[in-house]
Formats: structure tokens, sequence, C-alpha cells
């Protein structure tokens, strides 16, 4: 090239006046700052998440472990049914002194003097309350084990459990604690003999409530949480699929429907206790339906549900390329026939992750089923969405008011097995969007 | 006295004795794996207009931005090779961004003023760089940035009012003006008129004349007639790599390489 | 027969109708589909809704009406001795009557023949079968029950019958219809469109639901209580009345309620809106994506744990951490052990909500900061700012709008919060400066009021609703105006 061949190529030099001072030290430290403020702020949001979760597990996860003790109990006839009346009264087998049963087989078991009412009255309040139902449900279940002798594994009283779990503070004076150091050589003496023991708690799942926290589980709860699961899956995937079909593709662009879209936007932004006082107020004063009942607790959910359904499907809706609409009305087909054959199936990924996000958000809410009246104390499993029954979230907030340390572990637990549900939910939503994401 | 069309010739004809502001040695860029620009050898001579021209997706964008090191922002960018403004190596861990950016200005392709007053837009950058402390050394910087970029008599009524309120002509000068007000050595524009009307556009060519007295200028740009109109030098990308660097005047009548030649004849591109 | 009963059957009708439609649909068209308008499928469906639909509003329909027709007979024929005691007595007569009619059912011929010869006591009887009985029992209850009962059958049959002859009929109407030329299709794609419009009302329905049945029952809790007292009131003290003496209701007052709520919303909000946005900006602005991506999902689990949760961590931790950190501070500055921040207070309960409306802060603020278009980065950026100049001052000021918009979402969020505030905040109505006592609120006080047993007619009960549309019309314009601005900011920038 020619400008190769001219010797005056020359580098300008930097005039003067480009040397001015533009407080690049200041607005670097600036700089620094600002950004420190951002990490700081995503450590601090993340340093309480942990705490939370840390806060939950270290409280919860000993919840499913539960002290057992197994005696061998003697059905004595004579304990059960001194004047053999049970052939005749089935009633002396639901009423029969059961604790006592307990009290003979725990007095041999230590060898203690069964005459020192005090001592045998200790030893007697290390097994749990519910011994007396359990024997009696073992009794009148096959009443021919009256007069055997049966090894049974009893749950270990409340406080007995946390001692041996280790949650006491065993160096506080003893009249401060509610286990005392005999019971505690009790249970020491226990263990060894390899009676009383720990192991996986399956009561957790499967007890209803009760006022022991040894006794008490989530089972009813689950049950009562999966009956209102079932109603808002069935009830507000279609409604809110074929609200939003109309909206998105068929509603006319008017005020109606701009009201209606205002109206849901702000649906899903109501405080949703106050979904609590329309279930109250429609369904249980007005229509008559059955408080504490999964069926009302459903419905409400239901309507909770609904706008966040409806958002997620019609963004879902709106994904979808209008060229594959016109392909198949291009074709004669129908626009209800290119919504369903088409347009519906490839918005189907997005309809569900909305779905089970919005399902996992009606999972976790308690304050709308505190007020249809879902705060009872149910002991039985409801059979049917009809009868009283109650929600895990509404179980943890029921126990989150008991004062016993073992009620926190209980709760903590609880929480556990509420946010295992949850984390699978979501996973199952991310998985799914995943799978299926398709970028248009 | 020479005529005005003399003096042009005449400065035209010592192009090749004009220093060079900016120097581009083996310059690559890669995105990611990509690599977008291949080993290019553009040097940028002082006071003069230099158009990149070629064929969308060519580098000419990507080299602009080296020049200032917009390439930065983007992710997993990567750029080898050497660039100097002056004598100083931009890419040099001594030299600051920042610092770089307040000598080598931009301007960009769709004009983006600001949400903001049109005096807010121009006072943006002194500001922040403290090139003024008083109200009347930023009233001043606003009027003779205005007055350069062309735009004062348009707008000196309506200061205050927010700059995204102007046409998109008045925009985009508006944005030179933002540019200018901060007194860089050069000024980058990425395709300015693309997004304006012919009017607007020979405004704006009108003004890039007029400004090339005080600040070199590097345009991108897919008119061919634009590079003829505004530059004084022309470099041809194609494909990532430098084509052609020539004399404006020598590039559009008599090109030293075919490919040149094809693409401004409208063969391809 | 018992209504699934029926259902079931007006199913079963509907499936034969579905078939029945097709296979006349296709022998109309002698075996070439194109002669058809519409599929054979849709005429199908088309006989099975006419059998169908029909069926099941007569059905609803019945079943809304006959017990209201029912009531209203048995009740005029209750002696007029009962009816003259006014409304209240008549309607607990008519429950004992309906009590008796179900206990009625699971008697034999002799045991009611005895019961109405007088030989034997209702109550006992009854009680007997499993039936309680609230009081003694009149002997006209019998009659009257008897009546019901018979009522009950013979509606119940007549249903049936109606209901089935409708399925029938319907059916066979639109089997007649059905010709080649016959648009199928079109008229069931009718009944589809009608559908879907049922089923997005039902979001209007929804909010005329919440709004009318809390209008309604708030108006009765005004006609025991002035509206004056109410909201202008600055003591909260419902007294429960003792059974049977109806002394003073108490007072109502939704002052310190009120002042509750916006006092823990607005400690809430003061912990959550500057980590949040400075997270959100972040995130936005300088995170590289590796960071971004696990960073923004993790703190959204924040917004993903049910609340209860956050409430039983601000009575376990937070609060019992707040007491006793209190507890030392006071004794290092004083040399008195005493703490000055109750575990319950308006503290705990609002830095715990804070934590929970992190997430929502940082991820609706993430959205809005990156609408701003990034001409607008390039721009500054271009002309030399460092990044923080760049957020401060041309990505935040053009944000703003939307940025306000989000924390007014969050705000009402934050009002509307129910379980953390019932766990962590306390039950003492009061108003005062001091963050560290406990506060109430209006969702407390609304699930205090209406847990355990309500009556419909109390004040006690009925201030509920009053708090709640208090509660609704904030909440309401709160979102309106946030959603309001938000929409036009993002239409700015589309």
């Amino acid at each position: 090239m020619t400008e190769l061949a001219t010797p005056t190529v020359r580098v300008s030099t930097r005039p003067a006046e480009s040397r001015r001072d533009i407080g690049i030290k200041r607005r670097y430290a600036a700089e620094r700052r600002f950004r420190a403020y951002g990490i700081s702020a995503i450590v601090l949001g993340l340093f309480f998440l942990a705490v939370l979760l840390s806060t939950v597990i270290k409280n919860g996860y000993t919840a499913f472990q539960q002290t057992t003790i197994t005696l061998p109990i003697e059905f004595s006839e004579k304990v059960i049914d001194p004047k053999n009346e049970r052939a005749t009264d089935p009633k002396q087998l639901m009423t029969a002194n059961y604790p006592l049963l307990v009290r003979d087989a725990l007095v041999k078991q230590l060898g203690l003097d069964a005459t020192k009412r005090p001592l045998v009255k200790q030893a007697t309040d290390m097994v749990s309350a519910s011994a007396r139902t359990q024997l009696r449900d073992i009794v009148v279940a096959d009443p021919s084990v009256i007069g055997k002798t049966i090894p049974v594994t009893l749950l270990a009283e409340a406080n007995i459990d946390s001692a041996f779990k280790g949650q006491i503070d065993l160096s506080v004076d003893e009249s401060k604690r509610k286990v005392k150091d005999r019971q505690v050589a009790w249970m020491n003496q226990l263990a060894d003999a390899g009676v009383l023991k720990k192991s996986f708690n399956t009561g957790i799942f499967s007890f209803g409530a009760s006022s022991r926290p040894e006794a008490a589980g989530v089972g009813v709860a689950l049950v009562g949480s999966l009956y209102m699961m079932l109603i808002v899956l069935v009830l507000s995937l279609p409604i809110g699929v074929a609200a939003s079909i109309y909206l998105e593709e068929f509603a006319p662009k008017n005020r109606l429907t701009d009201l209606i879209e205002v109206n849901i936007n702000n649906l899903a932004a109501v405080p949703s206790i106050v979904y609590g006082l329309l279930g109250l107020a429609v369904f249980v004063n007005f229509a008559g339906m059955p408080r504490s009942a999964a069926l009302v607790g459903g419905f409400v959910l239901t309507l909770m549900t609904l706008p966040t359904i409806i958002i997620a499907t019609r963004a879902a809706l709106k994904a979808v390329p209008p060229s594959i609409r016109s392909a198949a009305l291009g074709l004669g087909a129908s626009k209800m026939q290119t919504i369903f054959h088409h347009v519906l199936p490839l918005a189907m990924p997005g309809i569900l992750t909305g779905t089970i996000i919005g399902l996992a958000h009606a999972l976790g809410e308690t304050a709308p089923l505190l007020l249809i009246g879902m705060v009872a104390f149910v002991v039985d499993y409801p059979g049917s969405p009809m009868e009283p029954s109650t929600a895990l979230p509404v179980q943890i907030y029921m126990w989150a008011n008991e004062a016993e340390r073992a009620f926190v572990e209980r709760t903590s637990g609880a929480i556990i097995i509420l946010l295992i549900f949850l984390v699978f939910m979501n996973l199952g939503a991310i998985l799914l969007r995943r799978r299926f994401e398709r970028r248009w | 006295m020479m005529s005005e069309a003399a003096v042009e010739k005449a400065l035209d004809l010592k192009m090749n004795t004009v220093p060079y502001k900016m120097i581009g040695k083996d310059v690559s860029v890669y995105y990611g794996e990509k690599r977008a620009l291949f080993d290019v050898n553009l040097n940028i001579r002082e006071n003069t207009v230099t158009a990149l021209i070629g064929p969308s997706g060519c580098g000419k964008s990507t080299f602009l931005r080296t020049l200032n090191r917009m390439n930065d922002t983007i992710e997993n960018c990567r750029v080898s090779g050497r660039i100097t403004l002056d004598e100083d190596d931009i890419y040099d861990p001594s030299i600051d961004v920042v610092e770089l950016r307040a000598r080598v200005g931009m301007v960009f392709q769709k004009p983006n003023p600001f949400p903001k007053s049109i005096y807010e837009n121009v006072v943006y950058g002194p500001r922040i760089h403290g090139l003024a402390r008083t109200k009347a050394e930023f009233d001043e910087i606003v009027e003779t940035s205005l007055q350069k970029a062309g735009l004062f008599n348009e707008v000196k009524d309506r200061l205050h009012e927010p700059g995204t309120g102007l046409s998109g002509g008045q925009q985009q000068r508006l944005c030179i003006a933002r540019a200018v007000a901060v007194s860089p050595e050069v000024i980058l524009m990425d395709e300015p008129c693309s997004a304006l009307d012919p009017i607007a556009t020979a405004k704006v060519e009108e003004l890039i004349h007029e400004l090339r007295a005080n600040f070199t200028i590097v345009i991108v740009t897919h008119s061919m007639q634009q590079a003829a109109r505004v530059s004084q030098r022309t470099a041809m990308f194609h494909l990532g790599n430098l084509v052609e660097e020539n004399d404006t005047d020598k590039m559009f009548t008599n090109p030293d390489d075919q490919r040149t030649q094809d693409y401004i004849m409208g063969r391809f591109g | 027969m018992s209504t699934s009963l029926l259902l079931l059957i007006i199913v079963l009708i509907g499936f034969i109708a579905y078939f029945a439609g097709r296979a006349r649909s296709f022998a109309q068209s002698g075996g070439k589909l194109a002669n058809l308008h519409s599929l054979p499928g849709y005429h199908g469906s088309y006989v099975a809704i006419w059998a169908m639909l029909p069926a099941a509003l007569v059905l609803a329909a019945w079943l809304i009406a006959s017990p209201l027709y029912i009531d209203s007979s048995v009740r005029a024929s209750l002696p007029d001795s009962v009816r003259s005691q006014g409304e209240a007595t008549t309607q607990l007569a008519l429950g004992q009557v309906k009590s008796v009619a179900a206990g009625l059912v699971r008697l034999n011929a002799d045991e009611i023949a005895a019961l109405e010869n007088g030989s034997a006591n209702l109550r006992e009887t009854l009680a007997a079968k499993g039936v309680a009985l609230a009081g003694e029992g009149e002997p006209y209850m019998i009659k009257a029950a008897q009546q019901f009962n018979a009522m009950r059958t013979y509606s119940r049959w007549l249903m049936s019958a109606v209901v089935l002859l409708v399925a029938v009929a319907g059916g066979i109407y639109a089997i007649r219809n059905i010709t080649t030329r016959f648009r199928a299709r079109n008229q069931v794609e009718r009944v589809m469109l009608a559908s879907l419009i049922v089923a997005s009302s039902i979001a209007i329905l929804t909010t005329i639901g919440i709004v009318a049945s809390m209008l309604s029952e708030a108006g009765r809790f005004f006609s025991m209580v002035s509206p004056v007292e109410f909201f202008f009131g600055t003591v909260w003290d419902p007294r429960f009345a003792a059974a049977g003496s109806s002394g003073e209701s108490g007072q109502f007052g939704l002052l310190p309620l009120l002042g509750g709520t916006l006092y823990i919303a607005f400690v809430a909000m003061l912990f959550a809106v500057p980590i949040g946005l400075f997270a959100a900006i972040y995130m936005a602005e300088y995170a590289n994506p590796r960071l971004r991506s696990t960073a923004k999902p993790l703190l959204e689990v924040l917004a993903g744990i049910p609340t209860i949760v956050y409430g039983f961590f601000a009575l376990v931790t937070v609060g019992p951490f707040l007491r006793d950190i209190s507890t030392q501070l006071n004794g290092l500055i004083t040399g008195n052990y005493q703490n000055f921040i109750q575990a319950q207070s308006v503290l705990t309960a609002g830095i715990v909500m804070g934590i929970m409306l992190i997430p929502f802060v940082s991820s609706l603020s993430d959205d809005i900061i990156t609408q701003v278009p990034r001409a607008l980065r390039d721009g500054s950026l271009g002309l030399g700012a460092t990044r923080s100049e760049t957020v401060k001052r041309v990505i935040l000021p053009a944000a703003l709008p939307g940025i306000v918009g989000a924390l007014l979402l969050t705000a009402s969020r934050a009002v509307g919060e129910t379980m953390i505030v019932v766990l962590a905040a306390g039950v003492a109505a009061r108003m005062q400066l001091t963050p560290f006592e406990p506060m109430t609120t209006v969702t407390v006080k609304i699930v205090h009021q209406l847990t355990g047993d309500l009556e419909f007619t109390s004040p006690q009960t009925l201030v509920a609703f009053a708090l709640g549309i208090t509660l609704f019309v904030i909440t309401l314009c709160l979102n309106i105006y946030a959603l309001y601005i938000v929409r036009k900011y993002r239409e700015q920038y589309e």
C-alpha cells in the first residue's frame, strides 16, 4: 500500500488536556462499596435461609426417632376381667385397668418394691399414657391373649424420650427438671438391658392428634391435606385452563375483559385470610357445609389457587406462536379444534408447572383453614372429605402453640415433612420445565 | 486564499502525513469459542473520519467496540492483540476502562437518551467525571455541547424537558452532544443514522463533518454513500477480516481488492 | 334414589346417547364420512349434551328448591302455639323435627306405633338408635316429622322420574335432529364456549362473593356497633359475654389493630427493601450467570417456604434470640440484666416478615431492572461511567416507577400476612411507639375472633368480617395501584 512507502508515519502524542483528573480513585472506592452492599445483601438473604432451615432441621430431625420400651406384658385375667364378664359385657374389655399391666411388668423388670407407691408412680410415669389404648386395642382385637405374656413395645414418655436423646441438661438441679435422677438411672438400666432403645419413629406419620407429644403424629393431617390437594387439583386445573382459554383466545378486547384481567391479577394478591372469611361466610354459613371438613378447605384453596393457575396458563398460551394457530386454521380446523388439538398440548408443560406451583402454595397455606374450623383436635382418620379433618400446616400451627420441649421437636419434624413434600413438588415443576421447555 | 474545497483537497492529500491516533495490531475477538475477528491491523488517524464498512456480521461493529472496550460488558468476550491510544496500550492492566471511555466516547445505533431532561442528559458525563463544579460551568458545557451538535437552537427553550420527547434525529444529535460534553479525543459511532430518516441523516452527517476539526471519529456504516460522503479513510471488513484500508476516494473509485470492488458494486452484502 | 346414583344414571344415558348419535350420523352418511358436515364424534357429543345437560340442570334446580319448599310447608303445619313464639323458636322446632325425622327412619313399625300412642318416650327411643335430640320432644313433632319424611320421599321419587324423563327426552330430540348436513360441530362448540365463559366468570364471582359476603356480615355487625365507634375507636376490648347474660359487648376500636398492622409491615419493609433491592441490583447488574443461576433460585426458596414455618421460626428462634440479646445489652450498658425486647414483639414479627419479603422484593425488582433497555446501560458505560454510577444515575431512576409498584405489592403482602404475626406479634391490642413490645394486627384478631365455637349473631364473631373488609379494601387499593404502575412501566419499554 502506498502509505507504507511514506516515511511520515507518526503516532500522535497524548494531548496535555486529556490528562485531567476524573476522580478515578474515589469513584472506584464507591464502586467497590456498592458492590459490597450487593454481595452482602445476597449473603444476608442466603444466611437467613440457612439459619431458618438449620433451626428446623436441628430441632426436628430427632422427631424421626422415638424411644420405646419393650416389656413382657402379662395380660392377667385378674386385672383385665376379674369377674369373667367379657362374654356378656364387651364394655369390660374397654374399661379394664390396663395401666396396671404396665406397672406390674415394669416393677418386675426393674425389680422394685410394689408397695412403695411414690417409687412405682415415678417408674410408671416413664411409659407413655398411650399404653392404655395400645394394650386395649391388642386385647379387643384378640381376646385370646388374656392369660398370656407377650412382649409389647410401648412408647416412652416424652420427657424420658428427650432425656434419652440427650436433649435435657441433667446438670440442672433435680427439682427444676421434669426427669428425676432416679428415672435417669432406671432409663440407663433399661437401656443397658436392651429394653429401652431408640428406633425409627413411624408414629409421627401415622398417629392423629394427641395431647401427649410421644403419641402425636401428622397421620390425620396428611390425609386431610391429601383430600384437599385432590379437590384443588380436580377443580382448579380444568376451571383454570378453561377460563384462560376463553380469556386468551376468545374474549373480545373490551372493558369487561379488562375488568376480569385486573380482577384476576388482584385476586392473586388478595391476602389468603380473606379467602378464609369467604369460605366461612359462603360455604359454611350460607350453603350449610360442615365446618372442619376437607371439602370446604378444598373449595377455599381452589378459589385461592385459581388466579395463580390462570396467570400461568395464559402465559403458556401466549408463548405458543401465532404461526401454529394460522397453520391449523388454514387447514380448515375450527378455532376450537385449533386450540384443543394444537395450542393446548403445546402449552401443557407450562400449564402443569404453574399448577404444581399453585398446589405447593395451597399445601402450605394455613390462615384460611383456621377460619373454616380446621383447627380441630382430630384423633381418627377422616373417611371422606365431609368428615372433620385437619391439615399439615394447621397441625404445625397447633403444635407450635404447645409449650413442651417435645412438641417443639414434633413441630419441627412436621415442618420437615411439609418441606420435603414442597421440595418434591417444586423439583417436579423444575424437571417438567427443563424437560419440555421449548424456545420458539 | 484557497477555496474551502481546495483546503479540503489539500487536507486529503496530506492524509498520509496525519499521525495515528489509535493503532490496532493483530486484533482478534472471540465470543466464547467463536472467533469474530481475525488478526486485524487497522490504524486510526487523528482528526480524521474513518468509516468501517462491510456486509452485516463482518466484524466492523465488533472492532469498533474494542476501541473503547465496550466488549468488556459482553459475557465471555475475549480480545487478543494490541490496541494503543496515543502511546498507551488500552488493554494494559494499568489502563482504567473508565478513564479510557472518557477519552474515547461512543454514540450508538439507536438513539438512547436517558429518561431525563435534555440538560441532565448532556451534563451526565461531565458530572460523573467531575469536569465542572458550578452551575455556570455546567450551563456553559450544555450550551457549547449542544451547539457543537447543532441542536442548541432547536432545544434552547426546553432544556428541562425530557430528552425522550425529541424526534429521532434530534435524539441522536442529543446523544452526540452528550458524548461531546465529556470532551473525548475519539468518538466512536455505531451506525448512528440507521434509525433515522433521510433529512435527519443529512443533519447528522453534516455534524460529523464539523466535529472532525476537534475529534477523531470512527464510524461504522452499512451505507456506502454515507461512507463516501463523510469519511476520509475507509476500511472494508469481510467475515472477520480486514480486507482493505485506503483513502475513501481511492476506495470508491479504484479499490485494490476484488472483494471491495464487488461489495461496492453491490454484488454481495 | 340417591343423588349420586341418579347422576351415575344420567352419565350412563349420556354414554348411550353418544354412541347412538354417532351410529345414527354414520348410518345417515351412507358410509361416506365426507357426506357429513361434522364428524360422527361431534354428532355423538351433541346428542350426549342434550341428554345430560338439561337433566343435570333440572336436578340441580330441584336439589336447591325442594328443601326450601318442604321446609316452608312443614313450618306451616307446625302448631300455632309454636309459630306464635317468633322466628327463633320456630326455627328451633323445625330443627328438632328434622332430627326426629332422621330418627324415625331407623325405627320399625312397632316402635313408631308405640311412639304415636304415647306409650314410649320419644327422646329415649331415638337415643337408643343413636339419634340425639336436643329437647324433650313434643307429640306434634312426630306428626310433623312423618309429614317431612313423606314429602321428602315423594320429592325424591318425583325428582328421579322427572330428571330421567328429561334425559331421555333430550337424547331423543337430539337424535331426531341428526341429518348429514346438520352442523353438530358448531352446536357442540357453542356449548364448549359457553362452559369456557362460565369458568372465566368464576374469577368475577369470587370477587363478588368476597365483597358481598363480607359486606352483608359486616353490615350486621354495624347494626350492632356503630361504624364511627369501629373505625375511630382507640380501644379494642371485645368481651365474650358469659353464657346467658346479655351484658355489654365490649369495645371494637379498629385503630390499635390498624396501627399494629402498619407498624409491623413498616418494620418488615424497612428490613426487606434494602436487602432485597441490593440483592436484585447485584443479581441483575453484576452477577455472572453461574452465581445468578444458583443464588437467585436459592433466594426464591425463601418465598416458597410456607408462612407458618416463618411463624414457628419467629416463635422458637428469633423471639428468644432478641430477648436474650437485649438482656445482655442492657446488662452491659446499665448493669441491670433485664430484657427490654419481648420475645413476642413488633420487632420479632417485623424482622421475620422482612426475611419472608426479601425474595418478593428481589425477584420483582430484578424483573423490573432487567427490563431497562440495554441501550441505556451502554450509553452510560460508553460515556465512561462506572457500573455503580450507571445503576444509581441511569438505571434506578429509569426503573423507579416499576420498583415503586413492586414495593407496593410487597407492602400489600405484608399487611395481609397472617401466620407470622399470629405466632410472633402478640395479642395485646395497644397503640405504642416502641417496637420492643408486642402489638397486634387486623389479621391476628380475625383469626382470634373466628376460632373456637362461633355464633353468627354476636358482634364478637361478626366483627371479624368488618376487619376482613377493611383489610380487603386496603390491599385492594395497594394492589390495583401497584399493578397499574407496573403495567404502565412495562408498556413503556415494550
